[in-house]
């Protein structure tokens, strides 16, 4: 047999032995030792009791069962536990399988390095090549660590929540929880009570995310521009001064406001009824609700496109601007033939970023309104409620975990198609001449 | 006329100008001198207190946990600023600095996880610190908000580390340094003002934070200023509304001072954020 494929089934035999074959004393130790502490790991955790956990989600739930003349409480299998638990094994496995993977392929290449005649490496040498050609992987290693079990697990286990009937009443440890494919996805845009809802929420995020980011970018815009004129003074002060919405922590800002638009104490309505006028419900009506959350969106959004636009209205050169006085444009039209398509050519990636954290936008949402006023039609759910706070609602409040992970899933498909459309449309925009 | 005309346009500028200066100080106006003010509601008869009190800053402090609170957030908030900018440091180099097998597939996936709701996996994240039995402890939070930090910045961070010429390392390579002394002795310098923006951003998502915070800690000793102060506004809106005032104030303070100080790096971020389209 030749010497590269005697390596690899000897290392796909058992980790390590091939390393040992091909006279890599250390290493095959090393691998040979993981590859024990593996098998010993898989047998005294169980672990394919676990893996059949994730696949069955228990057999008996708690409850009492009657033993003889007694009646006992008697612990069942927790399906959450157990789904957590196998997806842990399951990434265990993966990790094991990788290693396994890599172990073959570098008995392997040793192989045919000792084939060709050459020296096979010292363990000294493996080390020093590890620093040199796998530095990344070296540095990684920690971050992959806590991106693993802290967000990919998580995350992973939040979508296959969709796919199961973890939903009150249904709950754990009194039931089992079962997979149940696609019927949440179902129920949802199909029966009545759920897709209400659904639509609705979907439309009204839809309509939030478009008008919040035209309003924030156009003002931000135009608030930039008024500043850079020419002729105005004191221009860091007037900065300095728009940027202070972005600085005081939006909790902070959004709870005072909330409290600045009560409709009987507010200093706002206050204000207007001292000039004579009545005051104006502006966040227990569901259209005043949805137009005051749009203005409070704008005082702590505008700053950020502020920020941005600054720094692209240096560039505009200044000759564009004494071409079109030249041919007696005004101000309005220098502004939207000259700075909003330049803005837009700059920034187009910026919106569609912004349009996508819009439709995420939860803290303005929760600390004005928390969704609020009522909606009698709604499951769950209120006048002024995205999607995103909705599946907040479901899940902490509600205990609907299946339908909230639904939901995630649909803010995902909405965000990614967003992003990849986004991606397309500036490789695009970056080959065509801009001034048409 | 034509110069009439342009006076007048200076001038409206001015006023507009003058006007979302109100606008936008208005607010914090307002909670300064509620904070000030006598008594305890929401409602003021004249704009401008009558009388002005240091009372409910003492009170914050005698009968509320916010000495408590303020030091478990700065606990928290640093840590996990320590932790997260490091694993934000070593993550972006080496994607931006280093082609290896899997790295596509390892950028391609952060940007995946960043699309979902950070909220969808709250529950998943509970269960996982139930079973390691890290419930109510502050580590908690400082390791999944090191973890949050990374998958948030990683783009900004990387786009950064693109733009050092590749040139400089390789000077250094040829001298001699080893990776590890190029990256503590040529990279880390080179990112201050990035690190700067990614770890301002971080502290301040920690500061804030009330929605995990609260899930994860459970007594009244463990919590963060965030989560307390919107107990605080939440069960007592109208009833100690200057009390509340107060203690936004006084969370506002330092996160104000550090955003307006560090100005900025901060404009840097974001237009650096922006344009890597």
């Amino acid at each position: 047999m030749r010497k590269p494929t005697a390596g690899a089934l000897l290392s796909a035999l058992f980790m390590g032995l091939g390393q040992l074959y091909n006279g890599q004393w250390m290493k095959g130790i090393l691998f040979l030792a993981v590859g024990i502490g593996f098998l010993g790991g898989a047998a005294a955790l169980d672990l394919p009791d676990y893996l059949r956990g994730l696949w069955t989600l228990g057999d008996q739930p708690s409850g009492l069962v009657k033993v003889g003349k007694l009646t006992q409480m008697v612990e069942g299998d927790h399906s959450i536990f157990l789904l957590i638990k196998g997806l842990m094994a399951l990434l265990a496995v993966l990790l094991a399988a990788a290693l396994y993977a890599a172990c073959i392929r570098d008995a392997y290449k040793t192989g045919l390095q000792r084939e060709e005649g050459r020296k096979v490496r010292s363990f000294g040498q493996t080390l020093r090549a590890i620093n040199q050609r796998n530095f990344a992987y070296v540095v990684l290693l920690l971050p992959a660590v806590f991106i693993l079990f802290l967000t990919v697990l998580p995350l992973v286990f939040s979508i296959l929540l969709a796919f199961t009937n973890y939903a009150d009443p249904n709950l754990p440890p009194a039931n089992l929880v079962d997979w149940v494919g696609f019927a949440n996805f179902v129920k949802l845009v199909s029966l009545k009570v759920w897709s209400d809802t659904f639509f609705g929420v979907l439309l009204w995020t839809v309509v939030w995310a478009a008008i919040a980011t035209v309003t924030t970018y156009v003002g931000g815009i135009l608030v930039a521009v008024l500043i850079h004129q020419p002729r105005i003074r004191f221009k860091a002060f007037w900065r300095t001064v728009m940027i202070v919405p972005f600085a005081i922590p939006s909790l902070i800002s959004l709870l005072v406001m909330r409290n600045m638009f009560n409709n009987k104490f507010g200093p706002i309505n206050d204000m207007l009824r001292m000039i004579g006028l009545e005051g104006v419900p502006w966040l227990t009506n569901p259209m005043w609700a949805k137009a005051t959350l749009m203005i409070v969106n704008m005082w702590i959004g505008i700053p950020i496109t502020m920020i941005l636009a600054f720094g692209i209205l240096t560039t505009i050169p200044r000759d564009l601007y004494e071409a079109a006085e030249v041919d007696g444009a005004g101000s309005y039209q220098k502004f939207r033939r000259i700075t909003l398509p330049m803005m837009l050519f700059a920034t187009a990636p910026v919106l569609i970023m912004q349009f996508a954290g819009n439709i995420n936008n939860f803290n303005v949402i929760y600390l004005m309104t928390d969704g609020g006023p009522v909606n009698t039609h709604y499951q769950y759910a209120g006048h002024t409620d995205l999607l995103v706070t909705w599946l907040y609602k479901l899940a902490l409040d509600q205990a609907q975990y299946s339908f909230a992970s639904v939901i995630g899933i649909v803010i995902f498909l909405m965000i990614a198609s967003l992003s990849i459309w986004s991606y397309r449309r500036t490789r695009s925009y970056k080959e065509e001449d801009m001034i048409v | 006329m034509n110069g009439s005309n342009a006076r007048l346009k200076l001038g409206l500028s001015y006023a507009i100008l003058i006007v979302l200066t109100i606008v936008s100080l208005y607010p914090a106006l307002w909670i300064v001198l509620s904070s000030l003010k006598e008594g305890n509601s929401l409602y003021s008869e004249t704009l401008i207190p009558r009388s002005f009190t240091f009372e409910h800053y003492r009170e914050l402090f005698r009968s509320t946990k916010y000495p408590i609170w303020f030091m478990n957030t700065l606990k928290i908030a640093t840590l996990s600023t320590v932790l997260g900018t490091f694993l934000l440091l070593l993550t972006s180099y080496a994607v931006s600095r280093f082609r290896f097998a899997g790295r596509r597939f390892s950028l391609n996936a952060l940007l995946v996880l960043q699309m979902f709701p950070g909220f969808m996996a709250m529950i998943a994240v509970y269960v996982v610190l139930n079973t390691v039995g890290l419930l109510n402890s502050h580590l908690a939070l400082v390791l999944v908000y090191s973890s949050g930090a990374i998958v948030t910045n990683v783009f900004v961070a990387k786009g950064f580390f693109d733009t050092v010429p590749g040139s400089l390392e390789e000077a250094a390579r040829i001298d001699g340094a080893s990776h590890l002394t190029v990256f503590f002795r040529i990279m880390v310098p080179l990112a201050k003002p990035m690190l700067t923006y990614a770890s301002l951003m971080i502290f301040n998502g920690c500061f804030v934070d009330f929605i995990f915070a609260d899930l994860v800690l459970r007594s009244e000793d463990q919590r963060t200023l965030a989560v307390g102060l919107y107990k605080m506004v939440n069960q007592r809106n109208s009833t100690e509304f200057t009390l509340f005032a107060s203690g936004a104030v006084l969370v506002a303070l330092p996160v104000m001072t550090l955003f307006l100080v560090l100005q900025r790096n901060l404009v840097d971020g974001l237009t650096a954020g922006a344009s890597k389209g």
